[in-house]
C-alpha cells in the first residue's frame, strides 16, 4: 500500500509545535525508519499515521489514495508495535494474536488457521498458549509483531520495537526482525533513535529534529552524502574539523587539507573511521586518550579544532595518551556542509 | 532459646484464647437449654430455631441489601474508576476525596440527611432501596478505590491504544481490555462491600422501619428484647451465614489474582 502525508503537522493544545508541516509518500512494500533524538516528532508522526493523534487542519493521510485523514484508528485497518508491547495481559499469546481477527469479525475457524499461520510466522509455536506474564521480553516483542501483523494491515508501525529490550538481545532481534518484516512484505513505519538500527532494518530513513524532516534517503545515500551538519553528526557521528574552507582546501591554523571539489564558505566535517594516523599527514594532535575495543583502537585527539576528534585506528599498536600525532584525512573523506540551523 | 519459644507460644496461644473463648461462649449459650444453669441444663436448637422464626426475614433482607449494593456499586463505580483513570489530575483527585467523604462523616449523620431530604417520600422511606442508597454511599467508595488502586498500576492508555489499532471501538475496548484487567479489583472491593453491607448498623439503626430489620438491626433488637439464650442463637446463626459467604469470596478473588501473576 502506498502511504501518502501531505502537509502534516501537529501542534498540541499548550502551543508546542510537535510536527512542522511535513510530506511523504511511502512505496508499497518499502520500510521507512524515522530516526531522531527524542522529541523530535518522530513518534508524533507515527501516531498521526496510526490515528492516535490527529493532524492540525490543512494536512492531509492517504492511504492508496483513500483519504483518511478523518476515520478513526479502529477503522483505518493499520498494524501497530507499542515501545512497551502493550500485550493484553487477560489473553493467552493465542488470545492477543487473534484479537484484531476477533474485532474483524472472522468466522472462528479462520482465525484459528490466521493465528496458527502467524504463529509459525514468528516462531513461537512453543508458547502459544502460555500467559503473556510467562513470557521474556524478546518473546514479548514476537507476540506484539504478531499481533499486528495477523489482521494483514494496510500499513505496519513500530514505535522503537527494540528499545525495551537489553543491549546483548537488541542485535539479535534487530537482524530477525528485519528478517520478519521482509517476509511478511507489509509497508512498515519504524520510529528509532538508533541508527544502527534504522540502518540495518529500513530501505530508507528520514532523519528529523525538532519535528523537520530533514533528509530522507537510502541508509548508503544518508551516510556518504549527509544533507546537513546534523544529519551527519546523527548519522554516523561526523565530527567537526573547524578551520576554514577556501576553494578546494581546508585551512586549519597553517595546516592545508585538499579536498576533493570546491565548497567555498561551507564547514568540514569528517567521521572516526577516516582519520588516519599518518607520520607524514598534514594535522598535527595530541593523543588525550586510548581506548582498545578488540578490532580497533578509539583514539581521543585534540587538534585547533572546536572538538576533539575520535580516532577508529586498526593498527596493532597505537599511541600512548600525550603523545603528539600526525592526522591525515583523504580528500573525499572530508565531508563539506552548510552549517546546522 | 526453648523459653523463648516457649513463651513465644504461650503468647500466641493467650491471644487466641482472648478472641476465641467469648466466641465459643456466645456459641455454647445460644445452644444451652438455660444459660443461667449452664451447659448441665443440655444442648438445644430450640433457641436457634426461634431466631430462624422470629428474623429469618432479616437475614434475606441482609444478604438480599448486599448483593443489591454489589451490584450498585460496581455499576457506578467500575466505569467512575476507569473515567477517573483515564483522566488524572487535580480535577479526578477532587472528585475521588468527595466520593470518599462518607467514610469521614459518621453514618449517623448520613442517615440524618438522608433522612431529611427523601423522609417525606413515604413509598422510598418505607422501601427497602432507602436502606440500599445509605448502604451504597458508605461503601462505594470501597469498590472505587480498590478498582482506582488496579487501574492505576496498568499502562491503561496503551493497552486501549493498541486494541483500538486492532479495530476495538470504544465499547470493545472497555468491555475486553478494561474490565477484565480491573478484575481482581472489583473482586477485592466487591469482598469488602459486601461484608460492609452485612454488618452496617449505624446508618441502617435510622434508616430501617420495624418490617425492614437488617441482621445488624435485628440483633440489636434481639439483645435488647428478647432472652439471652436467643441473641446468642442470633450470633451463631450471623456466624454460619456470614463465614462461608466471605470464604467463597475470598477465594474468588485470590483466585482472580493468581490468573494475572
Amino acid at each position: 500500500m502506498t502511504l501518502t502525508l501531505s502537509k502534516v503537522a501537529k501542534t498540541f493544545p499548550d502551543g508546542t509545535r510537535a510536527l512542522n508541516p511535513t510530506s511523504l509518500e511511502i512505496a508499497e512494500g518499502e520500510i521507512l525508519s524515522l530516526l531522531g533524538p527524542s522529541g523530535c516528532g518522530k513518534t508524533t508522526l507515527l501516531r498521526i499515521i496510526a490515528g492516535l493523534e490527529s493532524a492540525d487542519a490543512g494536512g492531509t493521510l492517504s492511504f492508496n489514495g483513500e483519504d483518511v485523514t478523518r476515520l478513526p484508528v479502529e477503522r483505518r485497518k493499520i498494524g501497530m508495535v507499542f515501545q512497551n508491547y502493550a500485550l493484553f495481559p487477560n489473553m493467552s499469546v493465542r488470545g492477543n494474536i487473534g484479537y484484531g481477527l476477533k474485532m474483524a469479525g472472522l468466522p472462528r475457524a479462520a482465525i484459528a488457521a490466521r493465528v496458527a499461520e502467524v504463529v509459525a510466522l514468528c516462531r513461537l509455536e512453543p508458547y502459544a498458549d502460555r500467559a503473556i506474564t510467562a513470557l521474556s521480553g524478546g518473546q514479548r516483542q514476537r507476540v506484539a509483531l504478531a499481533r499486528a501483523v495477523a489482521p494483514r494491515p494496510r500499513v505496519l508501525l513500530l514505535d522503537e520495537p527494540l528499545s525495551a529490550l537489553d543491549a546483548a538481545l537488541r542485535t539479535d532481534l534487530r537482524d530477525e526482525l528485519a528478517e520478519l518484516l521482509r517476509a511478511v512484505g507489509t509497508t512498515a513505519v519504524f520510529v528509532t533513535h538508533d541508527q544502527d538500527e534504522a540502518m540495518a532494518i529500513a530501505d530508507r530513513v528520514a532523519v528529523m529534529s525538532m519535528g523537520n524532516m530533514l533528509q530522507i534517503g537510502a541508509p548508503e545515500a544518508l551516510y556518504r552524502r549527509p544533507a546537513d551538519a546534523f544529519v551527519a553528526r546523527f548519522v554516523g557521528n561526523a565530527m567537526p574539523l573547524g578551520g576554514r574552507i577556501e576553494g578546494d582546501r581546508l585551512l586549519i591554523d597553517g595546516a592545508v587539507l585538499p579536498l576533493a571539489q570546491p565548497a567555498h564558505g561551507t564547514t568540514a566535517w569528517v567521521r572516526g573511521e577516516d582519520i588516519a594516523l599518518d607520520d607524514a599527514g598534514p594535522l598535527p594532535a595530541t593523543v588525550d586518550a586510548v581506548t582498545f575495543l578488540g578490532t580497533h583502537y578509539r583514539i581521543k585527539l585534540t587538534t585547533t579544532g572546536p572538538a576533539p576528534l575520535f580516532s577508529l585506528h586498526h593498527g596493532h599498536s597505537a599511541p600512548r595518551p600525550g603523545d603528539t600525532v600526525r592526522l591525515s584525512i583523504p580528500p573525499h573523506a572530508i565531508l563539506t556542509l552548510p552549517a546546522a540551523a | 532459646m526453648r523459653i523463648a519459644k516457649a513463651l513465644q507460644l504461650t503468647l500466641t496461644l493467650l491471644a487466641c484464647a482472648f478472641l476465641l473463648v467469648p466466641t465459643i461462649q456466645s456459641v455454647l449459650a445460644g445452644v444451652t437449654a438455660n444459660y443461667f444453669r449452664g451447659l448441665s441444663s443440655g444442648l438445644t436448637l430450640k433457641w436457634v430455631a426461634e431466631v430462624w422464626s422470629l428474623y429469618s426475614g432479616s437475614i434475606f433482607l441482609s444478604i438480599g441489601l448486599a448483593l443489591a449494593c454489589l451490584v450498585v456499586t460496581t455499576l457506578i463505580g467500575v466505569p467512575a474508576a476507569y473515567a477517573l483513570a483515564r483522566r488524572p489530575g487535580r480535577g479526578s483527585r477532587v472528585i475521588e476525596e468527595f466520593v470518599s467523604l462518607p467514610l469521614a462523616i459518621p453514618g449517623l449523620a448520613l442517615a440524618l440527611a438522608l433522612l431529611q431530604l427523601y423522609g417525606s417520600l413515604q413509598g422510598f422511606r418505607a422501601h427497602w432501596s432507602f436502606i440500599l442508597v445509605g448502604h451504597v454511599l458508605y461503601t462505594l467508595p470501597f469498590m472505587l478505590r480498590a478498582v482506582l488502586a488496579v487501574l492505576a498500576a496498568i499502562d491503561l492508555r496503551s493497552l486501549e491504544e493498541s486494541a483500538a489499532t486492532l479495530g476495538a471501538g470504544p465499547w470493545r475496548r472497555f468491555i475486553d481490555v478494561v474490565v477484565p484487567n480491573a478484575l481482581p479489583g472489583v473482586l477485592a472491593g466487591g469482598l469488602t462491600v459486601v461484608t460492609l453491607s452485612i454488618g452496617e448498623f449505624n446508618l441502617t439503626w435510622m434508616l430501617h422501619t420495624p418490617f425492614l430489620k437488617t441482621l445488624p438491626v435485628g440483633l440489636a433488637d434481639s439483645y435488647a428484647s428478647m432472652r439471652l439464650e436467643i441473641a446468642s442463637a442470633y450470633t451463631l446463626v450471623f456466624f454460619v451465614m456470614i463465614v462461608p459467604l466471605l470464604m467463597a469470596m475470598q477465594w474468588a478473588s485470590s483466585r482472580a489474582q493468581r490468573m494475572f501473576r
